[in-house]
């Protein structure tokens, strides 16, 4: 059984976007970039389920920008077999992504994608859900725990008010949540390994071409600023700010 | 042009997310349906009637759609699409769940968590963390878009639509329902609550959590929320967390209480009306956007707010 990937390269959690001063969108220029968080997490539960035996080859897959790579490399480092690096200096909307990968989950013909629930940039949440229309598989988003048997995956979601469990049929894509697992660090003879590892460089005409964009960005801005307040020195001038000044109470 | 709402309900009760997200999409169209999808929702679908401004709420039912399975709903919504130029939903985990597949089953884009209507095409976003927003216009012919509920007010309800049912559709061949775990409070529903107390890693395990946070919540009449190192380490469920990949909140008050206010908690709370941060260290990033802090260990300083609070005759 193989598990597709689907990884992206973004601005590292720990920093904090800047909105560039001409509003056409936020300052990527010398800041650090990761794997998105979300991804490391699928790629994590790909690896455990392969250290268990339920599945042979795991393939992580990016569409981004030659820098890339390095993303792949990471997930190569984590554990997966091989990756596929589909070039592209344009910042793809998650339809086009969507279709993307779509042609790269034909192409590979895995029985389980397993892929973010979101990416912190654009903040969307929509690529696995897309996916698994466009292949009309069956889909569980928000997963936080996942069991995988020969023909159907079932999978603990997180839902408004608490869990929520669902069987589904394999194929199917998954799309990770926060308590799914820990994902580990790389270990140093691990690293080194994953420089042996093949990463494919393709194109997006390689799997059917970009689709049309169907939105455009009009301006970024910065959102208004909340600015610090008072320091208060106990509970009681606190309840009575709160009461008198902020009227909340 | 006309839009379709689709209602955040359990089957047993309309969400106020629904009268925020109608508000949303009369800055669009006049012409505003409600989609009631679910099972048993007969009691739903009369509260939404009487939303103002709503044109008419249609109510499909089946299995499926009773759990709210993605595929079934979205199939249901998709089917409805040929007399609609918009679909709006509140970005709730239902929501996020079933509209990028309507929107990638109509070949059109989605537009995520809107916070504003410019025009019939342009809409305003928030992304990474809400430290940017995106004015994005979109060439599609139909709109499907998501609603940060947080950021319009609620329709009154002084409206009496009529109601129809239509098809449910075919539900969702290749997924099963399997149980869910749905925990009962009676508490306010943390996304609507007009005061929210949240905990953090400070707490130290789940014991603390309900002895500091849920008392306090309780007399203050709020709901209860938590950061993400709460979450994880078990002291309070997942539907608890608020933050840029859980809930977003904006209530009159909020009270974080030994939570350092990461970039991604803020993005969860930041747009509430008055802060209240309750922490031992002066340099937590929290303060940065709290109106009041105050410094000092939740250990005291909770006992003594419950005590001020008393002594206020709340
Ligand atoms: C992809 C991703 C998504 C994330 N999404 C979210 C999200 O949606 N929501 C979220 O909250 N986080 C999210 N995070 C996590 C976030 O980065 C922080 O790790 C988290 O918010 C920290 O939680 P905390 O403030 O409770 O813990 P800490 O940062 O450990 O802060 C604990 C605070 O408690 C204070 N404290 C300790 N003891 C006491 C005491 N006795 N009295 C008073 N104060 C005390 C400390 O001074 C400290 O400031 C996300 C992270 C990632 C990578
Ligand atoms: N450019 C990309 N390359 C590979 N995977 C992507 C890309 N964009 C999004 N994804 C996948 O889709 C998930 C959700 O992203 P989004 O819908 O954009 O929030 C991510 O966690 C990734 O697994």
């Amino acid at each position: 059984m193989k598990v597709l990937v689907p990884v992206k390269r973004v601005i590292d959690y720990n920093v904090k976007a800047r909105v560039k001063s001409d509003q056409s969108g936020v300052d990527l220029a010398n800041v650090k970039m990761s794997m998105n968080p979300f991804c490391e997490i699928a790629v994590e539960e790909a690896v455990r389920l392969k250290e268990k035996g339920a599945i042979e080859e795991i393939i992580a897959v990016s569409i981004g920008p030659i820098q890339a790579q390095e993303t792949i490399r990471t997930a190569l480092a984590m554990g997966a077999d091989r990756g596929i690096l589909i070039q592209t200096d344009t910042d793809p909307e998650p339809l086009q992504v969507a279709k993307l990968l779509k042609a790269v989950a034909l192409a590979e013909g895995p029985s389980l994608v397993l892929m973010g629930k979101q990416a912190i940039d654009g903040d969307n949440s929509a690529v696995g859900q897309m996916l698994s229309a466009l292949l009309d598989w069956p889909q569980a988003t928000f997963a936080s725990k996942i069991e995988l048997t020969a023909s159907a995956v079932r999978v603990t979601r997180e839902v408004d008010g608490g869990l929520q469990t669902l069987e589904l049929d394999l194929p199917a894509v998954v799309t990770a949540d926060l308590r799914l697992n820990e994902p580990r660090y790389a270990s140093l003879p691990n690293i080194m390994k994953a420089k042996k590892k093949e990463i494919a460089l393709k194109t997006v005409d390689d799997f059917g071409g970009l689709s049309a964009p169907h939105l455009t960005v009009v301006k970024v801005t910065e959102p208004a600023k909340r600015t610090a307040g008072v320091t208060v020195e106990n509970a009681a001038e606190l309840v009575n700010k709160l009461k008198t000044e902020a009227g909340v109470l | 042009m006309a839009v379709l709402v689709v209602a955040d309900h359990d089957n047993v009760s309309l969400k106020d997310n629904t009268h925020k997200t109608v508000t949303a999409a009369l800055a669009l169209s006049g012409d505003v349906d409600v989609l009631v999808a679910g099972q048993g929702v007969d009691a739903v679908a009369a509260h939404a009637a009487k939303i103002t401004g709503v044109r008419k709420v249609l109510t499909a039912q089946s299995d499926a759609l009773g759990k709210q399975v993605g595929e079934a709903v979205a199939a249901c919504v998709v089917a409805l699409m040929s007399g609609y130029d918009a679909v709006l939903t509140p970005a709730t985990s239902v929501g996020k769940n079933f509209t990028p597949r309507v929107a990638a089953l109509l070949d059109v884009a989605q537009i995520s968590e809107i916070t504003e209507v410019v025009d019939a095409d342009t809409f305003v976003r928030p992304i990474y963390a809400g430290n940017a927003l995106e004015t994005i216009k979109s060439s599609d012919a139909k709109k499907v878009v998501t609603v940060r509920a947080t950021a319009f007010k609620a329709a009154e309800e002084e409206g009496s639509a009529s109601v129809e049912a239509v098809d449910p559709g075919p539900g969702a061949a290749k997924s099963r329902f399997v149980s869910d775990e749905i925990v009962k409070s009676d508490r306010p529903e943390l996304a609507g609550a007009k005061i929210v107390v949240s905990g953090g890693r400070a707490m130290g395990s789940a014991e603390e959590f309900h002895r500091v946070i849920e008392p306090l919540a309780d007399k203050l009449g709020a709901a209860v929320g938590a950061s993400r190192a709460a979450v994880d380490a078990g002291y309070a469920p997942n539907d608890y967390q608020v933050g840029q990949t859980g809930k977003v909140v904006a209530p009159q008050l909020y009270v974080a209480i030994g939570i350092s206010g990461a970039i991604q908690h803020l993005a969860g709370m930041k747009d509430s009306k008055v802060i209240v941060a309750i922490n031992k260290d002066a340099d937590a990033p929290i303060f940065q956007v709290a109106d009041y802090g105050l410094v000092s260990d939740y250990k005291t300083a909770v006992p003594d707010l419950m005590a001020a609070l008393t002594a206020a005759g709340i």
